[in-house]
């Protein structure tokens, strides 16, 4: 469960966009007519996207209203699930996976650049209010560790030198294209790693 | 070692593209039709000879959970969900299944609705992986473009249809009635069971919930046959599985492999050895995090499987193996993971969302050399308090790693708890857990 603080600034109001509109309706279509409320889920990220990445309260009233559900129930939901923001973020949103098996490759160190280059504090925006970051959970790349996670895009197999350019590239709003960044082929075994090991041993 | 003609999942590192024509190639969806023209029947008892086991940690077999959905579909129709919320630390296959093989996923659910009379199924994916998600869409529209799916699926004469639905970042959501809660639209907290899913799940309607690698692997096993499934592996623990090795490891991989595989050949073939050499092995978590971990020397000989894991009391789970060497603080890295539990409890039930927080205080005292020396006997009878009182298995979950923590590295935290309790420091913290004893002297 996580902690999580309403931004102190909120909207007054929120409607969805007439692309939004069209694609709730798609969504709803997905679950039985009687059973509208599975459709929240959905529609929070709709809002989310729509609003710069993070959701308004008024965003949860007008989407419980869509919905016929009681709002408490939406704000339920909102604030369970970890990847609903409930305060701005970043243009750049810098989610660092810092659970065991990245940490032991190195998660710590990318954190440290974080620290140093975006904001001393978690999920605060840096000096050009361009990029924030946050240390969450395992994100499911492990092979891949350590690695972060800008916006949608998982950035791969980093090392200080690359997490350095990364977190540059952002700053200067300019990123660079998500990779493995150690030119591996996906999860692939590196053979040549492979070999010179085994050439040790013999 | 698994020859190549054996192997299911061939296009695993994306060498070959993921397409729908590459998948045909592949010969994915080559004769679906008549596999289902065989009828439930044979798809359920084929499935049962495979003795294929679950491949999402429990290892429940899979032709048993399919029989337990009602013959006959009453007033309420009947619900297939794939369980890809995957977000065990140390795993990372299904996320390669989804990329790289959606088609054997799609067929396989085709398979799977038709053998429980489901028309809909729901894949629950994790939200972050949202261009995996992107990727699977496009792979369904593919499918529903060549009438694999739709009305008259494959042209097998059943209607199925298949939707995703994004999670958003909770783990509890892998445990499969928390995962049915958040598609119904709610916080996503375990059910109690029974009834299980299989009589009263999605919408109080008859639901079958299995995991992705365990469906995609469904139709190479009925095309080949249950019985070239069984001979793979070893007896109860049948067929391949998708190895995950990462953490202090030459070369991190996936890689599929057949059950039963020594530990150590796995890790020297596949993922080049441990960094530092053998030698210079610590521990292994064999299964994703919530299995206990396994000392070097239990490691040397050990087989990977359900059973053989079980015997030396862990796991094989999601098959998502973390090497840990003597580099490393093994009692940083288990605080870290009862970290990872205090902040993925959902809430619900007191034993884990408390335990959780407990153990990690802990851990982290004694990771950093504050633990006292009672410290040791509260952090063993923390986690018995959660073991068994729990409403989900996750709860379980939390308090395993650290029992296998204190099973084999007793002395490695002994040496760091040391200090005197707080109480008799009389040092005065409001909020540490031993408080209440200052307050009974002075009562």
């Amino acid at each position: 469960m996580s902690i999580k603080k309403i931004h102190d600034q909120q909207p007054e109001t929120f409607e969805f966009s007439k692309e939004n509109l069209d694609a709730a309706e798609i969504i709803l279509k997905k679950y039985p007519r009687d059973r509208k409320k599975s459709a929240v889920m959905a529609f929070l990220y709709l809002a989310q996207r729509q609003n710069q990445n993070w959701i308004p309260l008024a965003a949860m009233k007008y989407i419980a209203k869509y919905l016929d559900m009681p709002y408490i129930k939406v704000y339920e939901v909102a604030t369970f699930y970890t990847m609903y923001n409930l305060a701005p973020v970043g243009k750049y949103f810098v989610q660092v996976c810092t659970t065991t098996p990245c940490l032991i490759r190195g998660a710590d160190k990318v954190v440290e650049i974080c620290k140093k280059k975006i904001s001393e504090e978690e999920n605060t925006l840096s000096e050009n209010k361009l990029c924030s970051w946050l240390e969450v959970e395992c994100l499911g790349a492990c092979v891949n560790a350590p690695m972060i996670q800008i916006n949608d895009d998982y950035y791969e197999d980093l090392d200080e030198k690359s997490t350095s350019e990364i977190i540059d590239s952002l700053l200067q709003d300019k990123p660079l294209k998500p990779k493995s960044f150690r030119n591996r082929i996906n999860t692939a075994p590196e053979k040549n790693k492979i070999e010179t090991t085994t050439n040790k041993n013999a | 070692m698994l020859k190549e003609e054996d192997k299911i999942f061939k296009n695993l590192y994306n060498s070959f593209g993921w397409e729908i024509e590459k998948s045909l190639e592949r010969s994915d969806w080559s004769n679906t039709k008549e596999i289902i023209s065989k009828g439930r029947d044979w798809i359920i008892n084929e499935i049962k000879t495979s003795e294929l086991r679950g491949r999402g940690g429990a290892g429940f077999s899979t032709g048993l959970k399919w029989s337990f959905a009602p013959k006959e579909v009453g007033s309420r129709p009947h619900y297939l969900v794939i369980n890809a919320d995957e977000s065990e630390p140390g795993t990372c296959k299904d996320r390669d299944i989804i990329r790289f093989e959606p088609q054997k996923l799609i067929e396989g659910c085709l398979i799977a609705g038709y053998a429980v009379n489901a028309h809909t199924c729901y894949i629950y994916i994790r939200g972050e992986y949202f261009n995996e998600g992107n990727r699977l869409q496009e792979a369904i529209d593919q499918a529903y473009k060549k009438n694999f799916l739709g009305k008259n699926a494959c042209g097998s004469g059943w209607d199925f249809d298949i939707h995703i639905h994004y999670g958003a970042g909770a783990y509890i959501c892998g445990e499969e009635t928390a995962l049915l809660e958040s598609i119904e639209g709610n916080k996503g907290q375990p059910r109690l069971k029974p009834p299980f899913p299989a009589l009263v799940g999605l919408y109080g309607c008859p639901t079958i919930v299995n995991n992705v690698e365990t469906i995609a692997v469904v139709p190479t096993i009925l095309r080949k046959g249950g019985k070239w499934f069984a001979s793979l592996g070893k007896p109860k623990n049948t067929g391949t599985k998708i190895f995950c090795i990462s953490g202090n490891v030459n070369s991190p991989c996936n890689v599929e492999e057949e059950m039963g595989i020594p530990l150590k050949e796995l890790i020297e073939k596949h993922a080049g050895g441990v960094i530092g050499g053998w030698e210079n092995l610590q521990a292994v978590i064999p299964g994703g995090s919530s299995m206990p971990l396994l000392p070097k020397n239990v490691c040397d000989t050990i087989t990977m499987d359900f059973d053989s894991l079980i015997a030396n009391k862990s796991g094989l789970g999601t098959a998502g193996i973390v090497v840990i060497n003597k580099d490393q603080n093994i009692v940083k890295c288990m605080a870290r993971i009862a970290r990872f539990y205090k902040h993925e409890s959902c809430g619900q039930c007191t034993p884990c969302r408390e335990g959780s927080g407990w153990m990690w205080r802990i851990l982290e005292r004694a990771g950093r050399g504050e633990a006292t020396y009672n410290d040791i006997d509260l952090l063993e009878n923390v986690t018995k308090q959660i073991e068994g009182h729990t409403i989900c298995a996750f709860g379980e979950g939390s308090a395993w790693p650290v029992q296998g923590l204190l099973r084999h590295f007793r002395k490695e935290i002994e040496k760091n708890c040391v200090g005197e309790p707080t109480f008799k420091r009389k040092k005065d913290i409001p909020y540490l857990v031993d408080q209440h004893l200052l307050e009974s002297e002075n009562a």
